[in-house]
C-alpha cells in the first residue's frame, strides 16, 4: 500500500470508530485545507452521506473567500451546516485588537465551540489537527477525553495503543478526535493533489503572496510566494525553511500561548 | 531535485527513543533534526528565546519538550512525535518520557512504532528505566533495536567505558531474546555519531545514528490467512454494508467466508468504497465495506474457510492465555471483573490466574500464582471471558494477538497472546 493510502486508511478507521463509540458526533469544519481533508475523508468513511453535522465556528472576521467557499461546498455535497458563532461576544465588540488575542480566540472561537457542544449534547468532535503543525499538537491522542470545564488534562493523557481508543469513563463529558495527527502538511497536499479535492483560492499565490495556513483576516499573515497551483505548493514546502503558523499571529504573542489556549478547549 | 516520500519507498519509519531519564533522548532528537536541517529557523529561534527564558544555553531537548512543565523541570512529560527525513526516506520519530509515572506515555509511543533506539547514559550506567524499557520493548514485539550509549564526551570518548556498557546490556537484551541491531557511541550534545562522526570516536568501526536509521527496515506485509473483524454496519439507501479493515490476508468477490464466532458460512456480494465502482479485490490494511448474504455485527471476525482435511488456521476461545503490562495506578486482585478489547471485539472477563508477576525493573519474576498485579508490573496470565471471541498468538497475527484492558473506560492493560 502507498504512503499516502495508508495515511487514509488509518484516518478512515479511526472517523469509523468515533461514530460508532459516540453516534452523536459533529465535525469542525474551518474551511481551511486541513479540515476540508477531513470532511473529504468522512465523505468517503460514509460513502458520501456524512451521517452527523458539520460546525463552522464563525468568529466574523474570516475572509469572504472563505463563507464563499463554505456555502458552495455544503450545498454541493449535502453537508448538514451548522454556524456557531458566539453572537454575545462579538456584540460586545470582542476582536484581535481589544486586549490580548490569547482572549478573542478564547471567546470567539473556543467558548462558541463549548456553546454548540452543550447546545446539540455532543459526545465528540472531530477535529482537522495535525501533530506536525506545533509542539503542543504533537502531544496528542487520537481520542483525546474533556472533562466538565472542557480541559484537556495534558499531563496526564489516556494510554492509546494499537487503534484501541478510550471509551467514555464518568468524568469525560467529550472527547476530541483527530483522524489526520499522523499527516504532516506536506501530505495534506499530497492527499489534495491526489483526491482532487477543492480548496479555497487564498492558498494561491496572488501577487507574489499566499496564505499558508487560514484564519481569521486581521491575525493572519501572507507568506512570499509564487505557487500559484498544487504541485507549486507541493515543491515550495518541500524546500520552504519557516513553519507553517509562522503567519498566525495568536501563536506569537508568548511562547507557550498554544499550550494554554488548547488546554483551555481551542481546537 | 529532491524527491518526494511517497516516490522514495512509500512508507515512513516510526521509531521510538527510549531509556532512563536525564540519559538524553529528547536532547538526541533535537540534534538530529537540528543536524540534518529539519528545523525550521523560526523554529530555532523560538528554541532561542524560551532557552533563555529558562536561563540555559542553547537546549536541543525544548524541540521536542514543549509543555512549560517540560523545560521548566527539564523533563519530558508526554510522547511527542515529529517528522524529519534522511536521503533515504521519511521517519515519524516518537520520544518518550523516561520517568516510571509516565510509563504508560512510554508504552503508547512505542506501541506504534517499528524500530527502537534504547538510550544508555555512559556515565551512569544501566539503570531500572533501561531495564523496564528494554523489557516492553521485548513484549510489543519490537525486534529492529539499536543501543545508543551517550554522553561519550564525559568520559573522554573512552572505548573502555563504552566496551563495558555494551558487554552489560548484550547480556539483559540477551536475557529478552533480543539482539541489538547495533551499539553506538555518541555524544548528542556534540553531535558526534548523531548525523556525522566524530574524530575523537575514530576507534569506533560502526555507523553514525542516521546511517543506522537509514538500514533498518519498514515492516512488509506478509501473505496471511483473512481477518477481517466488522468495524460497524451502515444502511446507505438501503443497501446493508459491513465496514471494517482487513487486518491479514485479502477478499476477492463471490467468494465463501465464515462469521466467526457464530460459524456462519456467508458470500461476498460486492466490495464497496466511495466512487468506485466494480471493485474486485482487496488489499491487506484497507478500510472497505462489503455486501455479504448473511447479517453481521460489531465485534464478528470474518475468515476464509478452511478447506477441507486441513487444520483450522483460526481460533475461537473463552480463555486468553497472555502476557501483560499493567499501566492503571490501582492494583489489580484476582477475580475482579475488566473489558477486554481486541480488534473490534468487545468482551467483559476477569484474569483467572496470574502465573508468574516480573518486576520489570530487575526482570525478575517476583511471585508465581500470584493474586495481585500492581502498577506498572508485568505478567503471565489468564484471561477468562463471558463470550467467545476469534484471536490469533501474537507471533503468527499481531493485529488480531494484541489486545488492550479496560476498566470504568479507562486502559489499565496491554497484552499480548501467547
Amino acid at each position: 500500500m502507498d504512503h499516502l493510502s495508508a495515511l487514509e486508511n488509518k484516518s478512515i478507521f479511526i472517523i469509523r470508530e468515533a461514530y460508532y463509540k459516540f453516534k452523536n458526533i459533529a465535525i469542525l469544519w474551518s474551511v481551511g485545507k486541513d479540515s476540508t481533508t477531513l470532511l473529504w475523508l468522512c465523505r468517503k468513511a460514509f460513502f458520501g452521506k456524512i451521517p452527523f453535522p458539520v460546525i463552522h465556528i464563525d468568529t466574523g472576521y474570516k475572509f469572504p473567500e472563505m463563507y464563499q467557499f463554505r456555502d458552495e461546498y455544503a450545498k454541493k455535497w449535502g453537508l448538514d451546516l451548522i454556524i456557531g458563532r458566539n453572537d454575545e461576544m462579538i456584540k460586545a465588540g470582542m476582536g484581535p485588537n481589544k486586549g490580548a488575542k490569547i482572549d478573542c480566540c478564547s471567546e470567539l472561537k473556543t467558548n462558541a465551540l463549548k456553546q454548540m457542544i452543550s447546545k446539540y449534547h455532543l459526545k465528540a468532535i472531530l477535529a482537522g489537527i495535525r501533530r506536525d503543525e506545533h509542539g503542543i499538537r504533537a502531544k496528542e491522542r487520537y481520542f483525546s477525553p474533556r472533562d466538565e470545564q472542557f480541559k484537556w488534562n495534558y499531563e496526564n493523557q489516556p494510554a492509546e495503543l494499537w487503534d484501541q481508543y478510550k471509551s467514555m469513563a464518568e468524568e469525560d463529558t467529550h472527547f476530541r478526535i483527530h483522524p489526520l495527527l499522523h499527516m504532516t502538511e506536506l501530505d495534506i497536499w499530497e492527499y489534495t493533489k491526489r483526491e482532487n479535492i477543492p480548496i479555497a483560492d487564498l492558498y494561491f499565490s496572488k501577487n507574489g503572496k499566499r496564505y499558508r495556513s487560514l484564519g481569521c483576516v486581521p491575525c493572519c499573515n501572507p507568506v512570499e510566494s509564487t505557487a500559484s497551483n498544487v504541485d507549486e505548493i507541493i515543491e515550495e514546502i518541500r524546500t520552504s525553511d519557516t513553519a507553517e503558523r509562522a503567519g498566525r499571529a495568536q501563536d506569537k504573542e508568548d511562547v507557550y500561548t498554544m499550550q494554554k489556549l488548547r488546554a483551555l478547549g481551542y481546537m | 531535485m529532491e524527491r518526494t516520500i511517497s516516490e522514495v519507498t512509500g512508507h515512513s519509519l516510526p521509531i521510538v527513543i527510549v531509556g532512563h531519564v536525564d540519559h538524553g533522548k529528547s536532547t538526541l532528537i533535537g540534534r538530529l533534526l537540528y543536524d540534518t536541517g529539519s528545523l525550521p529557523e523560526d523554529k530555532i529561534e523560538e528554541i532561542k528565546i524560551a532557552s533563555q527564558q529558562a536561563g540555559r544555553e542553547l537546549e536541543f531537548s525544548f524541540a521536542m519538550d514543549h509543555l512549560e512543565e517540560e523545560r521548566q523541570r527539564g523533563i519530558t512529560i508526554d510522547i511527542a512525535q515529529t517528522f524529519f527525513n534522511s536521503s533515504k526516506r521519511q521517519y515519524v520519530i516518537i520520544d518518550a518520557p523516561g520517568h516510571k509515572e509516565f510509563l504508560k506515555n512510554m508504552i503508547t509511543g512505542s506501541s506504534q512504532a517499528e524500530a527502537a533506539l534504547l538510550l544508555i547514559d555512559v556515565f551512569e550506567g544501566i539503570m531500572d528505566q533501561t531495564r523496564r524499557h528494554s523489557f516492553i520493548l521485548s513484549l510489543l514485539g519490537l525486534r529492529q533495536i539499536a543501543v545508543i550509549v551517550n554522553k561519550m564526551d564525559m568520559v573522554d570518548y573512552s572505548k573502555d567505558k563504552f566496551d563495558a556498557i555494551s558487554t552489560e546490556i548484550t547480556q539483559i537484551l540477551k536475557q529478552l531474546n533480543i539482539t541489538p541491531s547495533y551499539i553506538i557511541p555518541i555524544s548528542a550534545k556534540h553531535g558526534s555519531n548523531v548525523a556525522k562522526p566524530d574524530e575523537r570516536l575514530r576507534w569506533f568501526n560502526g555507523p553514525t545514528i542516521l546511517e543506522a536509521l537509514d538500514n533498518f527496515e519498514t515492516l512488509v506485509v506478509e501473505e496471511k490467512p483473512l481477518r477481517f473483524p466488522v468495524q460497524d454496519v451502515y444502511d446507505i439507501d438501503g443497501k446493508r454494508i459491513i465496514v471494517g479493515r482487513i487486518e491479514a490476508g485479502r477478499i476477492k468477490k463471490g467468494e465463501e467466508l465464515l462469521i466467526l464466532p457464530i460459524d456462519e458460512k456467508t458470500k461476498v456480494l460486492s466490495i464497496e468504497k466511495f466512487n468506485e465502482e466494480g471493485l474486485e479485490r482487496t488489499e491487506t490494511g484497507e478500510c472497505i465495506g462489503m455486501c455479504i448474504d448473511k447479517p453481521a455485527v460489531r465485534g464478528d471476525v470474518i475468515v476464509k474457510q478452511t478447506s477441507g482435511g486441513h487444520e483450522k488456521d483460526y481460533k475461537v476461545t473463552k480463555s486468553i492465555h497472555a502476557n501483560i503490562f499493567w499501566m492503571g495506578d490501582n492494583i489489580y486482585h484476582k477475580g475482579d471483573s475488566l473489558t477486554f478489547r481486541c480488534a473490534t471485539q468487545e468482551v467483559e472477563g476477569r484474569i483467572g490466574n496470574i502465573y508468574r508477576r516480573f518486576d520489570p525493573a530487575t526482570i525478575e519474576v517476583v511471585e508465581k500464582d500470584a493474586r495481585e498485579i500492581k502498577a506498572a508490573e508485568i505478567a503471565e496470565v489468564e484471561i477468562a471471558l463471558s463470550r467467545p471471541v476469534a484471536v490469533d498468538s501474537f507471533i503468527e497475527i499481531p493485529e488480531m494477538g494484541r489486545f488492550v484492558i479496560e476498566d470504568k473506560g479507562h486502559p489499565v492493560a496491554g497484552g499480548i497472546i501467547l
